[in-house]
């Protein structure tokens, strides 16, 4: 047990037991708070795994834009501050499939790295990862930006009803 | 360092997205679950460019990334998708959609200009339709 080994049980701790509140807790904004946790957690764990442009991508985006818009949209939907009594639906097929397709793939990976040792090599900061980026994979790199523009334009097409339409009407109830 | 622990951990955290994403009904949750299953093949696949020794460096880090930035898109368009969806239901719990519009001459995405009665209509099947199937 050398000192990544304690980083990660704890970081990994740290972020099964948030993703656990987040499927179970009560409150919505809770939930959004709890993913912050586990995201941030999950950053820690890339951290100590060396990737360290991974991690601040994590934090990024992951902990600065997708956190901030479930919260927006929890906010935009109206949720109520208290807890909310009608938020799950009976559990038992999502505890038999969740439970038995996490605790199947934990054990299909412990069989195959038992209690092996390996090093890290180097570092992947910002100029190993793209070096890498722009040598190997710049076709993906291209469809990805294409992608993102196809899910803007489509973002806003589906939050905009009137897009497309002969004259614009009003906003029927203010709810903008 | 043993590679064991970020493996068993993004199995764990796999499970209890797949967990989440099959008991909760409000949207917004659901997608927080699915954020989790994302993270989940996220650790390893950086876990994976530690531990395998690949063609070309790097590469476990580099999928991550895309596969940050797709989620990313992914979010951005379901979120969409929800609010629209609030907007014409004003309820997002999503045991109560239909999976077939009621009126085939009037999209669900795209209200006619009458507006409020056409909603109205359409929560009125819909409660009917809902309460079917908790019978059944």
């Amino acid at each position: 047990m050398t000192v990544s080994d304690v980083l990660l049980l704890g970081l990994g701790a740290v972020a099964v037991g948030a993703a656990l509140l987040v499927v179970t807790t009560r409150h919505l904004v809770r939930a959004g708070l709890y993913l912050v946790v586990a995201l941030g957690a999950v950053a820690g764990i890339y951290l100590v795994l060396a990737a360290e442009l991974v991690a601040w991508v994590q934090v990024l985006i992951y902990v600065g834009a997708v956190v901030v818009l479930l919260l927006f949209a929890v906010m935009l939907t109206r949720a109520p501050i208290g807890p909310s009594e009608d938020l799950d639906r009976p559990g038992w097929p999502a505890l038999l499939v969740g439970g038995g397709s996490g605790l199947g793939l934990a054990a299909l990976l412990v069989d195959a790295y038992r209690w092996s040792t390996v090093d890290r090599d180097q570092v992947g900061d910002a100029q190993r990862l793209g070096t890498e980026i722009f040598r190997s994979w710049v076709l993906p790199f291209e469809v990805l930006s294409v992608l993102l523009l196809a899910a803007l334009v489509g973002a806003i097409v589906v939050s905009r009803p009137e897009v497309g339409r002969a004259r614009p009407r009003p906003p029927d109830r203010g709810e903008r | 360092m043993h590679p064991v622990i970020p493996y068993v951990t993004a199995a764990l955290l796999f499970g209890i997205g797949v967990y989440g994403v099959l008991r909760r009904r409000n949207a917004v949750l659901l997608l927080m679950s699915v954020e989790l299953m994302l993270n989940a093949v996220n650790v390893v696949l950086v876990t994976a460019d530690t531990t395998v020794r690949a063609a070309l460096p790097a590469t476990g880090q580099v999928f991550a990334l895309f596969v940050i930035v797709i989620a990313a898109a992914e979010v951005g368009v379901g979120l969409a998708i929800v609010l629209q969806l609030y907007r014409l239901r004003a309820n997002i719990a999503l045991d109560t959609v239909p999976l077939a519009a009621p009126d085939d001459t009037v999209p669900l995405a795209a209200p006619d200009h009458t507006g409020s009665p056409t909603a109205a209509g359409h929560a009125v099947t819909l409660s009917d339709e809902e309460s079917g199937v908790d019978v059944n």
